[in-house]
Formats: structure tokens, C-alpha cells, sequence
């Protein structure tokens, strides 16, 4: 392994807050760490960086610890994106990006043509050379975290340590972010170690996932067996919502109380009716879905009961059955719009069903003017 | 990008080719001025070919104006790259030289000397009084130096500094109760600057402090650069920031508490010269800004000693009057236009 640590404990002023953490990450691969507000991302990161002193253990790259060594060393090797903003006076973005060539430059921090040629490079990969003469102070968040991190690669780094990059940005610059990271770290050879919030964007860039979380380590290991629903809820806490991890979607806290509608769906039709609900907090039922539904996955999150199918077959009597008691309970069913097929056909039953029961029968736009 | 960096060092050339020009200008203006008006021929004769050796118009150039002159331009030069020194570690514009208490500790200990020995001993030697400041600064140096190990961020340091200030202006006017009149004018005309104590054997001494600090800021001007980054930042790219914290605190007090032993604590240089500096240049970079402040101070500081002698003659304006009448404005407009500018 080309980054490890062993047995590191972090915190502040000599007392431990995460003990016992055994890290480690390859070049070329991008390791992400994820946990809640306050859980030690940060922590771990300045550590790592000796921004922080170590309480105990080892950091060692290429099998050498990394707190003997002076910070000029380190600085060859391994360079930083902080969350702290910096506010530097009369300077262009390239100029900050030059900033990177510190190590390497002669008493006097003059740039050689080398030294310039990796400045443009930098700027190239982050796509960002048109911002070259502009004053750092004047461009949009976005585009300063472009700028720094084209900073930290101008420092040719082998191993780039990020603290929390995405934060500020909107969704497209995330995902412009991520991308050039994950472009930088396959065509540089660099290890990254980041910092994420979006546990959704996380599991998609990351190459191995840390759960921080309490004073050790939860999970480590790759995005496939640290993302399950039950993980991430207990790593957050989640006992309002949810968060699904394959879709990397978020659901509220599910509407309490007995069901005051039956949603007919499927096919994805569902979810706009099931989340029009929530808001309102009118607790529901819903049917019949086959388990390979989308709208199987935000059912299981929102409603109070769901009748499901397994995948690929015909509904059967058994399943009529039980949305037919489930729609004995309530006033009145929403019928989502799902296009009827072979596999559902019997559906059409259910509405049928309702209607001769003297329910009330609304279509998804109907409930929810009713709603409004 | 070829022509950009030719224009930018067209620039700075440009600059201080200017600056050199307005520093042969205030040198001529300053001999030629005065309670005795002296052709500018004669001045050229009398300084460069030694001619009318012992006369009253060259022992007025030679005795009198000149130590004064050169003494203001030194001053004046180190009072600017003092504050520069401070504002880039601080980053923070109104930072000057004075931020840390530095002109506190040594009124304080010139307050000491004026008021008990002075008050004791009747009359003495005027380079008590000029040691007196420079200890009282360097002990406050001291004290800051201190902290700064141990104060976790820079506002934390400005708040010591501060306070510490404070505590001495406290002492003073605890020590000023017991005071004579006379030892309590004695003190504010101090406290207020004059380069009238300039001469020749003095300026020897100020021009190797402010010398030698001169060249060992252009030495750390690399970290200095990097600093604008913040400490995070300076600290990843291998600054070692306790160490660089210490030699910047201790060049911009050494030449700060040089000025203020010489010259008295003289306001408004220290904060309103660097932003000049950086105006003209339009660079914060520290090399080259440290030159340029040191060249603008000591024209700042020539002409305004130049009106405080001139302007109400023979009434003479303390300088630190003079120097905050024209350098509040100046930072005022500087700040109004950046901030205009940013937006």
C-alpha cells in the first residue's frame, strides 16, 4: 500500500476522539470518508496532514512514518484542499495555482518554464484556463475550488488529501468536481482521501469507503458492502427518514396514523402520489407492486403497508385478496395511472372492486388538488 | 502570457523609477527649505564638491538638514515595511506597526525615565531616552513572542497585542499622576514624533537596524507570499509557521521599535504606505512590495517632515501629526476604491 495508517488515534490536545483507525489507500484510487457532522472526518484528514498533532499511532508512506519528516518533505509528496475560505489579496487565480510550485521553487519562489508549464497543466485539467488572469477574489465558489484544487495538483502530489471539496457547490459542479478528481487520480497516479457528504455521490466516485462514526471505525472497506440501506441509516441515525442506497435517495420521515387511502401503482407512477402524501401527512396504503418496482423502493420507506408481488410473475388470488382487505380499511383510492399489462391485469379488478364498494376513486392530479 | 509578465515588469520598473525620482526630489526640496532658503546650485556645490567647508549654509546642510532628511527617509521606509510585515500576517489592512503594543511599552519606559530619573537626577544624556524606547519596545516584543507561541490563530495574537497595549498605557498613566507638569509635556511632545534629535552617529545605527531587518525580510518574502493562502494552506506547502511567526514578529518590531526610539512613535505610516505600495504595483507579492513600501515611506515621511517644519515655521508640527492628517485619507480612499472594485 502506498498510504497507511496504523493504529492512529486523532483528537485535540492529546485526547483521543477516534482511536485505532487502520487506513490505507493505493495510488490511483480514491478512498472516502463518510459519517455525520461532528463525527471526525475533519479531524482524521488534519491529522493525516499534520495540520493536527497525532495522539498515537503511525502514518507511513511507502512504509516510511511520516511524522519524522519535515513539512517540505511531506509537501513533495502529499498536498491539501481545506475547507477553510481563503481571501488572498491582489491575486489571480494563476497566481494561487503557482502558489502549488512552493516546494519546489528556489529562495526567492521564482518560476521557472517548467515550473509555469505544470501551472497550465493543472489549470487544463481542472478546465479551468479561461479564469487564469482573473483576481481569485472576484469568481464564484464553484469555480474557486476548481482553482484550489488545480493548486493542489500543481504541487504533484502523489497523494492529494481533500476536506469535505464539494461543499458550496451546486449539483453540477459536484459532479464536474468529482469527475476531475476521479480523471486526475486514474491519469496522475494519485491516491486521493476526501471527505464527502453525499453519502449518494460518494459511493459512486469512491474506490473504498470509511464510516466514521463514535471513537473507532465502523466500516472499511469498498462503495458494495459498506452502502446497504441499514448501514447508512445507522451510521446517521436516520430514525425520521430514510436513504436508499440504490438509488441514493433520501425519504422523509413516513406519515403516522391509520391509512386514509389506498394508492394503486406501480411502474414508478407511484412516487409522485406517495410523496405528495407524505408532505401532507396523510398515512396510506399501497399495491399491488411487484418487488422489482421503482416504486416498490419508496413505498417500503413511506407507507403503512405495502402488498407486494414477487418479480416477473402474475398477480395471484392470494395478493387481490390482501389489497382487497386493505382497501375494506379506507375511504378512498388514488389510482396512480399505471399502464395495465400482462403481468398486472388483475388490478383493474381492484378499482372495480372499490368502485362497487362505494369508494371514493381519485386519479394522482385529482388527489392533489383535493390535497391543496 | 509573454507580453502580460513584460507589462507587469514594465510596471513595476516604471515604479520605481518614479519613486527614486520623488526620493532626489524630497532630498533637494528638504536642504532647500527651511529658516534659511539655500539656491539648489549652492546645495550640489556644498554636498557634492565640499566646497565652502565651514560656512553657515554648509554646516546648515551638513549638520542640520541632511541627518535630518536621511534620518525621516530611513524612518520613514522601515515604518512601512513594519507595517507591511504586520498586515501580512495579520491579514488584516489596518494592522500597523503599533498594533502590538510596541509604541505602548515604550512611552511607557520613556514615561519611567522622564518622569523618575529625569525627576531625580535632574538632566541626562539624551540617548537614555532613546534606549529607554527601544527596551520598552523590545520588551513588549518579547511578550508578544510569548504568545505567539502558544495563540492558536492570529486574531488571538491582535488581541494580546492589544491588550497588552493597554496594560502599559495603564502603567504610564499611573506613573503620570505622580508627574511634574513640565515631565508631562515632555512626554506628549515625544509621544507625539519629531526627527529633530537626527544626527549623523545615529543615523549610523538606525540605517544598520533597519538595514540588516530590510534584508532579512526580502529573505522570508517566499513564505510571506505563501501566507496569503492562510496558515493551513502555508503550513501543506512546508512552512514551518511557529518558526516564520516568530522571525515576522520580531523583524516587524525591531524596525517599528527603531523608529519609535529614534523618531517616536510616528502614526499612520505603518497602515496607509503599504496600501499605496500595493496600489501603485498592483501586486501584494512581498518582494516586491517590500522595496516599494520602504521607497514610498521614506517619500511619504520626507515631505511630511518637509510641511512639519515649513508649514507654520517657525513653529514646528510634531511629524506624527502631519503623517495622520494625510495618511487617514489616503487609506480611506484606498479602502472605498477596493471595495468598489471587488464588486
Amino acid at each position: 500500500m502506498y498510504f497507511e495508517t496504523h493504529e492512529l488515534s486523532v483528537g485535540y490536545a492529546g485526547r483521543p476522539l477516534i482511536e485505532g483507525i487502520n487506513l490505507s489507500v493505493e495510488k490511483g484510487s480514491i478512498l472516502t470518508l463518510i459519517g455525520p457532522n461532528g463525527s471526525g472526518k475533519s479531524t482524521i484528514l488534519k491529522t493525516i496532514t499534520k495540520h493536527l498533532e497525532k495522539v498515537a499511532g503511525v502514518v507511513e508512506i511507502e512504509n516510511s512514518n511520516i511524522f519524522k519528516w519535515s513539512n517540505r518533505e511531506l509537501a513533495k509528496r502529499l498536498s491539501v484542499m481545506l475547507t477553510e475560505r481563503i481571501d488572498p489579496e491582489l491575486m489571480t487565480c494563476e497566481q494561487v495555482v503557482a502558489m502549488g510550485r512552493y516546494p519546489y521553487t528556489n529562495h526567492f519562489g521564482a518560476l521557472t518554464p517548467q515550473d509555469r508549464a505544470v501551472v497550465k497543466e493543472s489549470l487544463c485539467l481542472v478546465r479551468a484556463e479561461e479564469l487564469a488572469e482573473r483576481p481569485f477574489t472576484d469568481i464564484s465558489d464553484g469555480q474557486r475550488q476548481r482553482i484550489m484544487l488545480a493548486r493542489a495538483i500543481c504541487q504533484q502530489p502523489e497523494i492529494i488529501v481533500l476536506d469535505e471539496p464539494t461543499s458550496y457547490l451546486d449539483i453540477r459542479h459536484k459532479i464536474e468536481l468529482l469527475d476531475i478528481l476521479r480523471k486526475m487520480a486514474a491519469e496522475k497516479n494519485v491516491a486521493v482521501v476526501m471527505s464527502l457528504h453525499e453519502i449518494d455521490l460518494a459511493a459512486k466516485v469512491s474506490d473504498q469507503i470509511i464510516c466514521v462514526k463514535g471513537d473507532r471505525i465502523r466500516l472499511f472497506g469498498p462503495p458494495e458492502t459498506v452502502f446497504t440501506d441499514e448501514k447508512i441509516k445507522a451510521l446517521y441515525e436516520l430514525e425520521s427518514g430514510s436513504f436508499n442506497t440504490l438509488f441514493g435517495s433520501v425519504e422523509l420521515m413516513a406519515p403516522q396514523g391509520q391509512p386514509e387511502a389506498f394508492v394503486l401503482a406501480g411502474g414508478g407512477k407511484g412516487i409522485p402520489v406517495y410523496r405528495l402524501l407524505q408532505k401532507h401527512k396523510r398515512a396510506f396504503s399501497t399495491g399491488i407492486l411487484f418487488e422489482n418496482d421503482v416504486d416498490y423502493a419508496v413505498a417500503t420507506a413511506l407507507a403503512a403497508h405495502v402488498v407486494t408481488a414477487p418479480a416477473f410473475s402474475a398477480l395471484c388470488d392470494a395478493q387481490i385478496a390482501e389489497a382487497k382487505r386493505q382497501i375494506d380499511r379506507v375511504p378512498c383510492i388514488i389510482d396512480a395511472g399505471t399502464p395495465v399489462g400482462v403481468q398486472n391485469q388483475r388490478s383493474q379488478e381492484l378499482l372495480n372492486y372499490a368502485k362497487a364498494q362505494g369508494k371514493r376513486v381519485l386519479t394522482g392530479t385529482e388527489a392533489a388538488e383535493q390535497m391543496a | 502570457m509573454e507580453k502580460k509578465r513584460f507589462a507587469i515588469r514594465l510596471r513595476y520598473q516604471l515604479v520605481f523609477l518614479a519613486l527614486l525620482a520623488l526620493v532626489a526630489l524630497g532630498i533637494v526640496l528638504n536642504v532647500n527649505t527651511g529658516s534659511v532658503n539655500i539656491p539648489v546650485v549652492k546645495i550640489f556645490k556644498i554636498i557634492f564638491l565640499r566646497i565652502e567647508e565651514g560656512s553657515v549654509d554648509s554646516k546648515i546642510i551638513w549638520s542640520i538638514r541632511l541627518p535630518r532628511l536621511l534620518t525621516a527617509a530611513v524612518l520613514g521606509g522601515a515604518l512601512a515595511v513594519s507595517g507591511f510585515l504586520l498586515q501580512t500576517f495579520f491579514r488584516n489592512p489596518i494592522a500597523g506597526p503599533f498594533v502590538l503594543g510596541i509604541s505602548s511599552g515604550a512611552k511607557m519606559c520613556v514615561g519611567f525615565v522622564i518622569i523618575f530619573i529625569i525627576g531625580s537626577y535632574g538632566n541626562i544624556p539624551p540617548y537614555l531616552l532613546v534606549l529607554a524606547a527601544f527596551v520598552g519596545s523590545l520588551i513588549i516584543m518579547g511578550f508578544v513572542l510569548l504568545f505567539s507561541q502558544r495563540a492558536k490563530n492570529m486574531s488571538m495574537l491582535l488581541v494580546i497585542g492589544i491588550m497588552i497595549g493597554y496594560i502599559c498605557s495603564a502603567i504610564t498613566d499611573f506613573c503620570i499622576a505622580f508627574a511634574k507638569d513640565s515631565d508631562i509635556a515632555h512626554l506628549t511632545s515625544w509621544s507625539m514624533g519629531s526627527f529633530s534629535g537626527a544626527a549623523w552617529d545615529t543615523l549610523g545605527i538606525i540605517c544598520a537596524i533597519v538595514g540588516s531587518a530590510l534584508v532579512l525580510s526580502m529573505l522570508i518574502s517566499k513564505p510571506m507570499d505563501a501566507y496569503q493562502l492562510g496558515e493551513g494552506y502555508a503550513k501543506s506547502m512546508g512552512i514551518n509557521i511557529r518558526l516564520f511567526r516568530v522571525v515576522l514578529i520580531a523583524l516587524s518590531s525591531i524596525l517599528s521599535a527603531c523608529v519609535t526610539a529614534f523618531a517616536g512613535p510616528i502614526s499612520f505610516v505603518g497602515i496607509a504606505v503599504p496600501q499605496i505600495a500595493k496600489f501603485l504595483m498592483k501586486t501584494a507579492k512581498p518582494i516586491v512590495i517590500i522595496p516599494t513600501s520602504f521607497l514610498c515611506g521614506a517619500v511619504f515621511c520626507m515631505f511630511c517632515d518637509l510641511i512639519a517644519r515649513t508649514a507654520f515655521a517657525p513653529t514646528e508640527l510634531a511629524i506624527g501629526t502631519v503623517t495622520a492628517f494625510f495618511g487617514a485619507p489616503v487609506v480611506i480612499s484606498l479602502m472605498i476604491q477596493r471595495r468598489s472594485r471587488q464588486q
